[in-house]
């Protein structure tokens, strides 16, 4: 009895399963009904991608339709690939190469075979396609770029790759997506939602429909148009004056911290970056090893930033309470500060106090009080602590945390940096260590739209906004808390009068008092950073870069500006010229020193970029 | 004449069965797995090619496994059986998570899930505690006893968690039930499942009134009896805190996943694109078959990959559609033989310790095709189990091989060693 249990259940469960296939394989013909009716195919309804606005509503960029040869591996029948070849106007390689990947991502999905035709090469492509079955033609949006500028702030949508679609599974073979600048940060805003509708095939893969009565399908959500902090204009002029140079600029509105221009140079025209010529376009510029026009040069470059950061150093002597204002330095050509230890000057009137050393920018002035500073602490770390928070609470030494996928930290040394390499305790450092930091030559490093910032931060007297592009958002000028909150320097507002007093003296009686523009009261000053490279394995020095930061006008500040020019040699050669220029096309609309704009047009530094590549002798800061 | 008698008879029948249904199951994993790429025969990066391999593999397992003296087995299974829940529990220690299921160890490209060879494990020393003379299978203690052999194992797969694989342990009930175990526990086992869907289908408050009505219809029909009170009372409190703690185990162990796939089979939801959809579209891949399907690699659910992870748990939804009624009848009636023939074979060995083995080999396939085929014909929830020999997947196979092919060792050598 016991063992003819289990011998029944097997028996008993065998029948039970021979009668349920009987009944769903013989007798229920709706399985098999459903079963030609179960293929569902997918179509995808791909949104336009939102525009893109500067910051007065001028059109930067925006789409045109452009047409793909798509294909869906498995549907091709007896395809004849020289014909199909000549009509696409490619190899039969290439077409072969591209239908062969198409296989290995999917025999069942469509994948591009041929991207972004023109107009013209559709219309004459299109009539002939019912002879290639398994092919279709798809439309698309492309750029439309209406600005030949700015390719370093847009960024620019290419087809995703690979890695894209593995990543995130909204993105399928053929998708766009934006791989840098506003379009990669933005992405998800500008590209909208895909919707998707079900449609029902049949055994012989027809459309019959919507798959019930499309329930599962989804809309489309449009691309949202976005408006940058960017002034066009500007932006255009900043190109222009760059011409033939290297290096960036970057501009920003103290009061809100919105970028009001980021330029690179050199740079190239986004429209290159579309189309069928893209990935060729694309090649040249990435491999232009020496020019770099893909490196953005106002959010990466990272220089030292010489006498520009004076004031930051003047600014902290206050704040520490180790200088006054009215406290005199006499500067006899530089400051002797230990036996063979000397801090170089020019020649300037002597003595100077602390608005006057900004004036002249006098290196004896700074390199005492960063003594002083460091005087004030029993020990030079603690000295190098302080230092350290104050130039931190102006954004330097660390990301400034903008809406651009890119950026560098610059440094900031901390008194561990130094412990190490002098090997501390073993042997010990002091203030005289150090003291290059004081004229920004040490071992600072910034970038230029940290300088910006930290301009900024000056003219607000003692805050920043964190420096963005996204202006507003369809209309929606409401800004996430990170891009309206103040950020607060360790500096307390009223040092700041002095300092701002001295920046304007820079334009009155100091370096940068032939570039004075009438009727605008301009703070600013001038840098130069020592440029060294090498050259077969040798340290050579080459032409040191220009540096410029200013901010006006002084009592209300609207525009705060870095700008850097390599190998432009003293700071109001090249820097000072652009960066006046830029305020008064900014502030005025209108040129009035069309001196000064001639002679920046017409100069090129393409001689001085090359001289250390000719491989013959050179001299240089000619 | 010695050597011959050590070496022994090995049953025939039961090796060709088992040799019809691994090559039945590779010619349908080999349509299951083609449906892209039609002129590919070998390459290892498709399944068909790599449990080409694994078949192999299990060949040079088989000639190891018969080339062991029976005697091997039963002495050393307490020590298998060790190692095999210390292979368990290094899971927790080196095992990887594929599909959320801590279950496998990977060497490089191979990975092992050693779940499926504890059962062969388990199987050995359950046949040892229950051969041993001085258990008592009728004894409480006993029986406990035996309940913690298959109750570890059960309790460390569930924690990969892998219910599915843990629930093929309820197997052991029926050898236990063979040497002596009390009906009332098989009884139990039903009862307990039966209860199980019925508190999932319908709420618990429902169910307790059900129970609470039936006892009460029950107490009065019988009042002339005189029946014991406190005996309605212990067995009605036992159903509403059995019913009561799977409603808790529903909610609070089971995966969303777990919960979807009951939801399904027991009607609560219906949703053709959503989780229902493994069970729909097997149904409807079977039901397309029609009395001779559709001929080997032309069936079109199968090639438009409409049926997910059909060249594993569904795979006799190929069989169902390219093979139908007559392949899958076949199919269904080569298990039933093998089952039964195991089974036969059992009842006639001399040692306890050899017929309670094969009744385990037995009842683990009869557990796996029961619940396998029940899940892709849709009369059972779907329970990510494999149909041995069918389904693809090295572990499967070689568990299930070496399950068969220590039983028959030990059946060839029942006459020496019996």
């Amino acid at each position: 009895m016991r063992t003819l249990l289990i011998y029944a259940l097997v028996i008993l469960t065998g029948i039970v399963f021979t009668a349920r296939l009987l009944y769903l394989q013989v007798f229920d013909n709706s399985l098999k009904l459903r079963s030609e009716l179960n293929a569902v195919n997918k179509v995808y309804d791909i949104p336009q991608r939102g525009f893109i606005f500067d910051r007065n509503g001028e059109l930067m960029v925006s789409n045109q339709p452009s047409y793909d040869v798509m294909v869906i591996p498995n549907t091709i029948k007896n395809l004849d690939t020289t014909a199909f070849s000549n009509l696409l106007n490619i190899t039969k390689e290439q077409l072969e190469t591209s239908l062969q990947r198409a296989r290995v991502y999917s025999p069942r999905l469509p994948s591009v075979i041929l991207p972004q035709l023109t107009k013209d090469e559709y219309a004459h492509i299109q009539e002939s396609m019912y002879r290639f079955p398994g092919f279709y033609i798809q439309k698309r949006a492309l750029r439309d770029y209406q600005v030949n500028h700015s390719a370093n702030i847009l960024g620019f949508i290419a087809e995703v790759n690979q890695r894209d679609i593995e990543q995130n599974p909204y993105y399928q073979m053929g998708d766009l997506i934006g791989k840098t600048g506003v379009e990669a940060q933005y992405e998800t805003l500008l590209r909208g939602q895909k919707g998707v509708m079900y449609i029902q095939k049949d055994r012989f893969n027809r459309d019959i429909g919507p798959y019930k009565e499309g329930i599962y399908d989804t809309l489309p959500v449009q691309g949202k148009d976005i408006k940058l902090t960017i002034d066009a204009a500007l932006q255009a002029y900043g190109t222009e004056l760059m011409k033939n140079k290297r290096g960036g600029i970057v501009a920003i509105e103290p009061k809100t911290g919105e970028i009001l221009a980021l330029i690179t140079a050199p740079s190239y025209d986004p429209a290159l970056l579309i189309g069928r010529e893209r990935s060729k376009n694309y090649t040249q510029l990435y491999y232009d090893s020496i020019a770099k026009p893909l490196y953005d040069r106002g959010l990466l470059a990272e220089y030292p930033p010489g006498s520009t950061f004076k004031m930051i150093t003047g600014l902290i002597a206050l704040q520490e309470g180790v200088s006054s204002i009215n406290e005199t330095v006499y500067c006899n050509r530089g400051l002797r500060y230990g036996q063979n230890a000397f801090l170089g000057c020019r020649v300037h009137s002597n003595p100077v106090d602390l608005k006057e050393a900004v004036a002249v920018s006098c290196n004896a002035y700074f390199g005492t009080s960063y003594r002083k500073i460091f005087d004030k602490y029993n020990t030079p770390q603690e000295g190098m602590d302080a230092w350290e928070k104050h130039l931190k609470s102006f954004g330097l030494g660390n990301f400034l945390g903008n809406d651009l996928p890119i950026g560098k930290r610059g440094k900031v040394p901390t008194s561990d940096y130094y412990n190490k390499i002098y090997n501390y305790p073993t042997y010990k450092w002091y203030s005289t260590a150090t003291i290059s930091n004081s004229i920004g030559q040490g071992e600072i490093i910034t970038t230029p739209i940290q300088l910006a910032n930290m301009t900024a931060a000056i003219a607000n007297r003692g805050y920043y906004i964190t420096p963005h592009i996204l202006k507003e958002l369809e209309g929606d000028v409401t800004k996430d808390s990170l891009y309206t909150q103040k950020n607060y320097t360790t500096i307390d507002p009223e040092h700041f009068d002095p300092i701002i007093e001295g920046m304007f003296d820079v334009y009155n009686k100091g370096s940068a008092r032939s570039l004075q523009v009438p009727g605008i009261e301009i703070c600013g000053k001038t840098g130069t950073a020592e440029n060294f490279t090498r050259i077969d394995g040798k340290k050579v020095q080459l032409t040191d870069h220009s540096i410029f930061v200013a901010f006006a006008p002084k009592d209300n500040p609207q525009i705060a500006i870095a700008v850097f020019v390599e190998h432009g040699h003293f700071g109001s050669r090249y820097a000072g010229k652009i960066a006046s220029l830029m305020i008064e096309k900014y502030l005025n609309g209108d040129i009035t020193r069309k001196d000064m704009e001639d002679w920046i047009l017409l100069n090129s530094l393409e001689d001085e970029y090359a001289k250390p590549l000719s491989g013959e002798p050179f001299r240089i800061n000619q | 004449m010695q050597s011959s008698v050590r070496k022994g008879k090995f049953d025939w029948t039961t090796i060709f069965l088992f040799i019809a249904i691994v090559i039945i199951g590779w010619i349908n994993i080999y349509s299951a797995s083609l449906s892209d790429n039609a002129d590919v025969f070998f390459n290892f990066g498709f399944p068909h090619s790599k449990q080409l391999v694994f078949i192999g593999l299990s060949v040079i397992l088989i000639f190891f496994i018969l080339g062991v003296d029976s005697k091997f087995y039963e002495r050393f299974s307490s020590i298998i059986y060790l190692l095999a829940i210390g292979s368990l529990l290094g899971l927790f220690v080196f095992g990887s998570t594929i599909a959320g299921q801590t279950a496998w160890y990977v060497f490089g490209n191979v990975s092992i899930q050693p779940s499926e060879f504890v059962k062969a494990a388990t199987a050995l020393a359950m046949a040892k505690y229950l051969s041993d003379i001085q258990t008592n299978i009728k004894d409480f203690k006993d029986q406990l006893k035996a309940f913690v052999i298959i109750g570890v194992p059960i309790v460390l797969i569930l924690l990969q968690p892998d219910p599915g694989s843990a629930m093929v342990y309820l197997a052991f009930i029926f050898p236990m039930y063979r040497e002596g175990l009390h009906f009332i526990y098989l009884l139990l086992g039903f009862f307990a499942g039966f209860l199980f869907v019925i508190t999932l289908a319908f709420d618990p408050p429902l169910v307790i009134f059900g129970i609470l009505l039936i006892a009460l219809i029950l107490f009065l029909k019988n009042k002339k009896k005189k029946p014991n009170l406190l005996k309605y009372i212990v067995i009605c409190s036992a159903c509403i805190g059995f019913s009561l703690s799977v409603d808790f185990v529903f909610d609070n162990v089971f995966k969303q996943h777990h919960r979807d796939r009951f939801n399904i089979v027991l009607g609560k939801e219906v949703d053709i694109r959503g989780v229902g959809y493994n069970t729909n579209q097997s149904e409807i891949a079977i039901g397309s078959g029609g009395w001779t399907g559709k001929g080997w690699t032309e069936g079109t659910q199968t090639k438009g990959n409409f049926v997910p992870e059909q060249h594993t748990d569904y795979i006799f939804s190929t069989v169902g559609e390219e093979w139908g009624f007559l392949g899958s009848f076949i199919v269904i009636l080569l298990f039933v033989l093998l089952i039964l023939r195991i089974l036969h074979l059992a009842e006639k060995q001399k040692s306890t310790f050899n017929r309670v083995y094969g009744y385990s080999v037995a009842s683990i396939i009869f557990v796996h095709f029961f619940v396998n085929i029940s899940m892709v014909i849709g009369l059972f929830p779907t329970v990510g189990i494999p149909l041995p020999f069918l389904s693809y997947g090295g572990s499967g196979l070689w568990a299930f091989t070496v399950l068969i092919f220590i039983f028959l060792r030990l059946d060839s050598q029942k006459h020496i060693h019996g």
